[in-house]
């Protein structure tokens, strides 16, 4: 499951960098392999790549701790095996053109279907296991129980359209969708971050991080934010006003996550001092500087009257990348590298990680400036030539695009060498 | 304690989400006949998302269409989808096919307006949308 894993994250970054170029020059691509092929491509492998490596540190980590009885662990692999399996039948559907074509799940709906019986699997096996674990549990354990129980209330809900109700009004249907996707990205994160505060209590062998009051606060504030902060996705859909002013007021609570980490920033900083030999450490504290960033982007873009500007342009499109890249794909590859044992490796493959680390890291900050400046600039020329045609408006923001295109060559290495990386010692020790 | 705060956290989610289900749209548009709910389904068959968006949601290579209909004109829409350009590629739909879609964005035409206007900013950051 981690090797598929890894693979699914270099489809991702392959698939990226021809879109990339597929949206810059669709004329030498759009018989080929157009940009409506590629972009699925990319998309779903990127989200697979997040759900499947956040599901193998959780089922990992746990069994770090105790073993899965039998029952369950039968259950797991076949959860595996179903979950790989429709990926790679989804994958099939996508290079014969057909498509479901919903946002971020743009494959045929009937496909949902073996996810979803994997996924029920899961966690059938996950939560009888879970209940039975009588210590008194961290709250990592929590927070993974309860991205896997949220990942299945979403993807349910994202899956109602094809009840017709749903689509007996244009208004609902784009507001479940996307209550459903903003509120998946927060199942996720209780994952990930689940994970990423298991390696940080375990490397700093202080397991009341994991514990105290403060860490409890934030998780029922981040659990609220998975539940009503999904509403900047849509703003400026003329739905009931509430709708609008509940995610607004709560969305104004991750301030509270911004001022904690600067408060916290004198403590990381002798942290880090201390252990910043490990390559795994790197790993985390690299997410929590871009966690920093997108805080700022988020915090920005959730506000509706800078919203106006920056929503359907490339500032959303820096938000996604630079969450999906800079926090989730760093924390999976720190837990990752954990897993297989990193710090025990050679210096010649430890220094190849810390060079593709690095590569990763200048390239993705490039990377991440040009779409907010493409953003800028479209939110810009839509506002000052409002009757401009679109290639008129797009004119200097794909000049932007073309540097970004090229950064994403350079993330492709940074990012295919930790994975080949990692892929060449999982020969090594033999897990999930 | 724990356990209490995050039950009603979960009640809550239930309750606002059945809310929601019933009651995002006050305006009650009309609802979608046969031939635009196909124009729905093309719509997604052929992964016109991917590169449109509506109400800015999608891929960001051609225009936002929400409103395109009601700004260029449905004729002007026809054209775009039978033949492309050099950019968006020509799909080789069927009259119907194109009917039917432009019958499905008129539809969503008709829901609002894409862009929120200047004077719809309420001081507090939020939007009055009437
Ligand atoms: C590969 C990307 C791509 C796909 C897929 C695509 N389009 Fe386009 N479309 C474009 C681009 C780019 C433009 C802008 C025209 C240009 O720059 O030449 C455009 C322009 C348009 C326009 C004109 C809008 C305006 O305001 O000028 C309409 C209408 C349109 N597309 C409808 C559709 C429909 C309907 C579908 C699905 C059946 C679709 N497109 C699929 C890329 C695409």
């Amino acid at each position: 499951m981690v090797a598929f894993s890894l693979i699914l994250l270099l489809t991702t970054v392959v698939a990226g960098v021809i879109a990339s170029w597929a949206f810059l020059y669709p004329e030498n691509f759009n018989t080929v392999i157009p940009f409506q092929q590629l972009r699925p491509i990319h998309v779903s492998a990127a989200l697979f790549w997040i759900i499947t490596g956040a599901v193998s540190c959780l089922l990992y980590y746990s069994q770090e701790m105790k073993k899965l009885h039998p029952a369950g662990q039968k259950m797991t692999a076949t959860y595996v095996a179903l979950w790989i399996n429709t990926i790679l039948v989804i994958f099939i559907f996508y290079s014969i053109k057909q498509f479901g074509g919903r946002e971020y799940w743009e494959f045929p709906p009937w496909l949902s279907i073996p996810i979803l019986i994997s996924w029920l699997l899961l966690m059938a096996g996950y939560f009888t296991y879970w209940v039975r674990i009588k210590e008194k549990k961290s709250l990592y354990w929590i927070m993974w129980a309860t991205g896997i129980l949220f990942f299945c209330i979403t993807f349910i809900e994202q899956n109602l359209w094809q009840i017709n109700w749903f689509r007996q009004s244009y208004l609902r249907e784009v507001t479940v969708q996307w209550k459903a996707n903003g509120s998946m990205v927060g199942a996720w994160n209780q994952m990930i971050y689940g994970s990423s505060l298991y390696l940080m209590a375990k490397i700093s062998g202080d397991e009341t991080i994991a514990q105290n009051r403060t860490v409890r606060f934030f998780y029922f504030l981040s659990l609220t934010n998975l539940m009503f902060n999904w509403g900047h996705h849509i703003y400026n859909v003329p739905t009931a006003g509430w709708v609008r002013h509940v995610s607004y007021l709560i969305s104004m609570t991750e301030w509270l996550f911004f001022i904690s980490m600067i408060r916290s920033f004198k403590n990381k900083l002798e942290e880090t001092r201390r252990l910043k030999h490990l390559l795994t450490y790197r790993f985390i504290i690299a997410s929590e500087l871009w966690l920093f960033l997108n805080l700022i982007l988020a915090l920005m873009m959730s506000i509706p009257a800078i919203n106006r500007y920056t929503h359907g342009t490339h500032i959303t499109v820096a938000h996604a990348m630079g969450t999906t890249i800079g926090i989730n794909t760093m924390i999976l590859l720190g837990a990752i590298g954990h897993m297989l044992k990193v710090e025990e490796l050679g210096k010649k493959h430890q220094r190849i990680i810390t060079r593709g680390f690095y590569i990763t890291q200048v390239s993705l900050l490039v990377f991440w400036i040009c779409l907010v400046v493409a953003g800028i600039e479209k939110a810009y020329r839509t506002e000052i030539m409002p009757a401009a045609s679109f290639q008129q408006i797009m004119m200097p923001v794909i000049t932007v695009l073309k540097v970004f295109a090229l950064s994403g060559i350079a993330l492709l290495t940074g990012i295919s060498t930790i994975a080949i990386a990692y892929l060449s010692s999982l020969k090594r020790i033999r897990i999930l | 304690m724990f356990l209490r705060i995050w039950l009603t956290l979960v009640s809550a989610f239930a309750a606002y989400t059945t809310y929601l289900y019933f009651n995002c749209d006050n305006k009650h548009l009309s609802s979608p006949s046969i031939e635009i709910q196909q124009g729905q389904n093309l719509w997604q068959a052929q992964n016109c998302q991917a590169c449109h968006q509506l109400y800015g949601l999608g891929g960001y290579m051609g225009p936002d269409l929400t409103n395109t209909i009601s700004t260029r004109g449905s004729k002007y829409v026809e054209t775009y989808i039978r033949y492309g350009t050099g950019r968006m590629p020509n799909l080789h739909l069927a009259d119907s096919e194109i009917k039917s879609i432009i019958a499905f964005l008129s539809w969503v035409d008709s829901s609002g307006k894409s862009k929120v206007p200047a004077n719809n900013v309420h001081w507090t950051g939020t939007y009055i949308i009437k």
